[in-house]
């Protein structure tokens, strides 16, 4: 039985601990008595047979939903939309959770006699996908069947032809959603639930809908009012998405919702001492963390991205569920839970987040720095439920190499906004009432997001805005061995080491901060009272 | 009279083209600038006076010839030794206050009839700067005959002074002459609606381009100013540029403005239809080419020497460079002259602030040192200050 997330008081005797700095690693020795690790809990037991369990969710679906097959039709219209590549991280190894529960709806919908089906990528605002990260995705057997026809799209937010405006929520929200999956007789939604907030009416009512209707929710009022995204209860951008959802239940459209979840087994067998706790290291562990880092240290920036963009993570399926759109995230949520949850006592002065190579926009890609604040300050800093681990006006550290780097191809727009946007101010209200709308409705981004492999223009802003309730919660932001020009540009404080970070610190916190050290990856979630 | 003085020394301008190579400004030491005990020069002629320099300002093209970096152009059209310095404020033997229009034409060389370009104004486009009464020069400053600011005396004709208003300090007046460059700059490019300029350096002339576009071109909408240094990007933005840019920067900040896109090899659809060049290297210019507009106009403003860039775009793209030398009559000012619309346009816009240091002669290494890395050591113009030279 895996064992349960763990709070280590760190002591004298306690070993240095693993933090993650990019594509590497450092052990970081922390102050005794006042400082805490927080462990994820052990990989939970994956499904014995995915695809049986698969079957039976589709044939006995959750809440008021008939069984899938009893939906299909000949003559019917259907839509699969499916998740991007944003999920899950690192990616999984084949099959992917979207092959399995993809080719078991095309089954079904093959035995009852339904020729038009249009498989749809929901990228929202993200960049289009390639041939080979579809390919991993739902497998060789589906992209050949419908790619080759074009019949396998992937979601433009931007096309005026393909977009239709179901209404607007009592709340005044614009709903524009894709108007292939809007006209379909059902649309059938592929999840990969790799954190709670995955899911539910997000995934229609973000993944497939245009900049008109994802900016009522993409904004910094919402994201300073959730808290977290992790926690559907008090999060505002769930509640706006659940508003959105059901007005695209009330307009008619029918959605069949397929959420799966994952273990938090991250890394495969060679990198195994990262998932372990560090007095728990055997000897080939430590041999092995000696000889990556020796070997990374040696290897070059670029090179060194590539080998770790390259990681396919062993995640096994611990879950499946189908069904109303409700009851199926209900379920979803408990499983997520379970896997994740650690339940921590009370907050720290000073947070410490190890931010890894890889968050949901740089897969295949480069962690610029506006990424690097949104992974640290928009994802990890929100893994909680109930408070942050951070006391309001404490200090979060986040240890991150930090280039001043963008993938000229993906982030185009990212580099104005880190040129520009960010070199006039870093206050996100101040970023939104004045930039936003420019970079949003700028052709040439538009024209990159459409036709090449580009993150939509306001995509930036959307980062920065992830990270708005920390930078409000926070009283400073240090980064550990960033690039200090880029450190500097993002409006934080750059430090060589931890013990210097720690020292500056002091400056917010006072001299003997109490302190929590976030061992993450693998992913969990701090249950904080 | 101390002076400094350039010598034609071949030796002293290699040493001073090695050593700029490793640091600018470095020719102040090893190059053919010398501080020299030498006689005031005489009087070219019964009209001329007698001037007492109280500051002299160090231009770029002064700081190109201590390093050896001077185009051989110019070579027929100066006269060595030569004392350089021609942005002066000077004191006349009848003690009103002045400063000097360098330019050597026609008139102050006693030719008449003039040339055509004198005839009608443009007196910096002379076409005798080798003839008349005076030794071959272009401007005071590179004439042995007239001698030049960097001194304690030289000679002028009547033609060439523009009094200084009353009230005004001797830091401000120092900024006229290159503010006269720079309004005849940036009212060279044609008019145009809303136009969207960009301004190449933010040095002296790059700053007071900015202040005269944002001042005297109601046409241009949106001044991009490419600027290195934290002091350069707070006066551009004082001045009136509404973005600033790093070099590496530029083309998107372009794009950004203009709504233009980036094809696959980095070139603009669209840019900038007015680029002004103020800094006068191969960078620079390939930098103006790559954000013009089609259509649009380059104007350069600082002075250039060899330059190897891909010109394609000046054809493809029917863009024309134009030379902004000196000063002269203004169209777009109503046929003012320079010299008094930068008059003008130095009190409006506080433009002493520019002057960032000055030095006594005996000081003239670190002078150069320090105006050659000006931007990189928070400063704008640096100046000698002659006031306290002795008098003889």
């Amino acid at each position: 039985m895996p064992r349960p997330g763990f709070v280590l008081e760190v002591d004298r005797s306690t070993p240095p601990i693993l933090t993650w700095h990019g594509e590497g690693f450092r052990l970081e020795r922390l102050p005794p008595e006042r400082s805490r690790v927080i462990y994820a809990p052990e990989p939970v037991a994956a499904l014995d047979d995915p695809d049986q369990a698969i079957q039976d969710a589709l044939l006995a679906p959750l809440g008021d939903s008939p069984p899938l097959p009893d939906l299909l039709r000949a003559g019917m219209r259907l839509t699969i939309a499916f998740d991007d590549i944003s999920l899950p991280l690192p990616p999984m190894q084949r099959p992917d959770n979207r092959q399995r529960v993809i080719e078991a709806v095309l089954e079904m919908a093959a035995s009852a006699g339904v020729d038009d089906v249009v498989l749809i990528c929901a990228l929202a605002l993200h960049r289009r996908m390639t041939e080979a990260e579809l390919r991993h995705a739902i497998g060789d057997r589906v992209y050949d069947s419908f790619a080759p026809h074009g019949l396998l799209l992937q979601h433009d937010a931007e096309d005026p032809d393909g977009l239709v405006h179901l209404g607007q929520t009592d709340k005044g929200e614009d709903v524009e959603i894709n108007k292939r999956a809007a006209e379909s007789d059902l649309i059938v939604y592929v999840n990969i639930n790799l954190v709670a907030m995955d899911g539910g009416h997000k995934s229609v009512a973000t993944g497939l809908a245009s900049y008109r209707s994802l900016r009522h929710h993409h904004n910094v009022k919402t994201m300073r009012h959730s808290r977290s995204f992790m926690d559907q209860h008090n999060s505002e951008l769930h509640t706006s998405n659940w508003r959105m959802g059901r007005l695209i239940a009330a307009s008619g459209v029918k959605v069949f919702q397929i959420e799966t979840t994952l273990n938090n087994d991250a890394f495969p067998k060679p990198m195994a001492f990262l998932q372990k706790r560090e007095w728990e290291w055997s000897g080939r562990d430590r041999a092995a963390y000696i000889a990556t880092t020796k070997g990374l240290g040696r290897t070059p920036p670029k090179l060194a991205r590539s080998i770790f963009q390259s990681i396919k993570a062993p995640h096994a399926m611990t879950g499946v569920f189908a069904g109303e759109v409700e009851a199926v995230h209900a379920a979803t949520t408990d499983a997520v839970y379970a896997q994740q949850l650690v339940s921590v006592e009370g907050q720290t002065d000073v947070a410490v987040f190890g931010l890894p190579h890889i968050c949901p926009y740089n897969v295949n890609s480069i962690m610029n720095p506006i990424l690097v604040m949104c992974m640290g300050l928009g994802y990890l800093f929100n893994l909680y439920r109930g408070k942050p681990i951070v006391r309001q006006g404490g200090v979060a550290i986040l240890s991150h190499p930090t280039p001043w780097a963008f993938h000229p191809v993906h982030h185009p727009s990212y580099i104005d906004f880190f040129e520009e946007v960010l070199s006039e101010t870093t206050d996100p209200i101040e970023i939104e009432k004045t930039y936003e709308e420019r970079f949003a409705t700028d052709e040439w981004y538009r024209h990159l997001y459409r036709t090449s492999h580009a993150y939509h223009g306001v995509h930036p802003f959307y980062m920065w805005y992830w990270g708005a309730h920390a930078l409000e919660h926070l009283g400073d932001v240090i980064i550990v061995g960033g690039e200090p020009a880029a450190v500097r540009r993002l409006g934080f404080s750059p430090a060589s080491t931890l013990t210097d970070a720690l020292e500056m610190a002091s400056d917010t916190v006072g001299r003997h901060p109490t302190i929590s050290h976030f061992h993450c990856p693998p992913i969990m979630l701090a249950d904080v009272s | 009279m101390r002076a400094l003085q350039v010598e034609r020394s071949l030796p002293r301008f290699a040493a001073a083209r090695v050593a700029s190579a490793w640091r600018a400004g470095a020719g102040g030491k090893v190059g053919p600038l010398r501080l020299a005990d030498v006689d005031p020069p005489d009087l070219p002629g019964a009209d001329w006076v007698r001037l007492r320099p109280r500051l002299s300002g160090i231009c770029g093209s002064d700081l190109a010839t201590v390093d050896g970096r001077s185009s051989q152009w110019f070579r027929p059209i100066v006269t060595f030794p030569f004392v350089p310095g021609h942005e002066i404020v000077a004191d006349t033997e009848e003690g009103s206050r002045v400063v000097v229009e360098p330019v050597l034409g026609c008139a102050v060389r006693g030719i008449d009839p003039p040339c055509n370009a004198c005839a009608s104004g443009h007196g910096h486009r002379c076409e005798r700067l080798t003839g008349g009464h005076l030794a071959p020069g272009l401007q005071t400053g590179f004439c042995a005959e007239v001698g030049g600011g960097w001194s304690g005396a030289l000679v002028a004709h009547p033609t060439q002074l523009h009094e200084v208003p009353g009230g005004w300090s001797d830091e401000a007046a120092v900024l006229i002459e290159p503010t006269a460059c720079g309004v005849h700059g940036a009212l060279a490019g044609p008019t145009g609606d809303d136009q969207v300029a960009v301004v190449i350096g933010a040095g002296t002339l790059g700053l007071t381009v900015i202040a005269a576009l944002n001042r005297l071109r109601p046409d241009i909408s949106r001044i991009i100013a490419v600027a290195k240094h934290p002091v350069q990007k707070e006066m551009a933005t004082s001045l009136g540029a509404t973005m600033i840019a790093a070099p590496a920067e530029l083309r998107r900040a372009v794009r950004r403005a203009t709504g233009s896109w980036i094809l696959d090899n980095g070139q603009l659809t669209g840019g900038a239809s007015l680029v002004i060049d103020c800094v006068g290297s191969t960078e620079s210019l390939s930098d103006a080419l790559a954000v013009a507009a089609p259509g649009a106009t380059i104007v350069m403003v600082g002075m250039p020497g060899h330059i190897s860039t891909d010109l394609t775009p000046l054809w493809q793209r029917e863009i024309r460079l134009a030379g902004a030398y000196a000063y002269g009559p203004e169209p777009m000012a109503g046929g003012r002259h320079s010299f008094a619309v930068a008059i003008d346009l130095v009190a409006q816009a506080g433009l002493e602030r520019l002057l960032s240091a000055t030095y006594t002669l005996d000081r003239h290494s670190e002078a150069i040192a320090h105006a050659a890395s000006a931007g990189r050591r928070g400063a704008v113009k640096v100046a000698f200050d002659l006031r306290t030279e002795k008098r003889r």
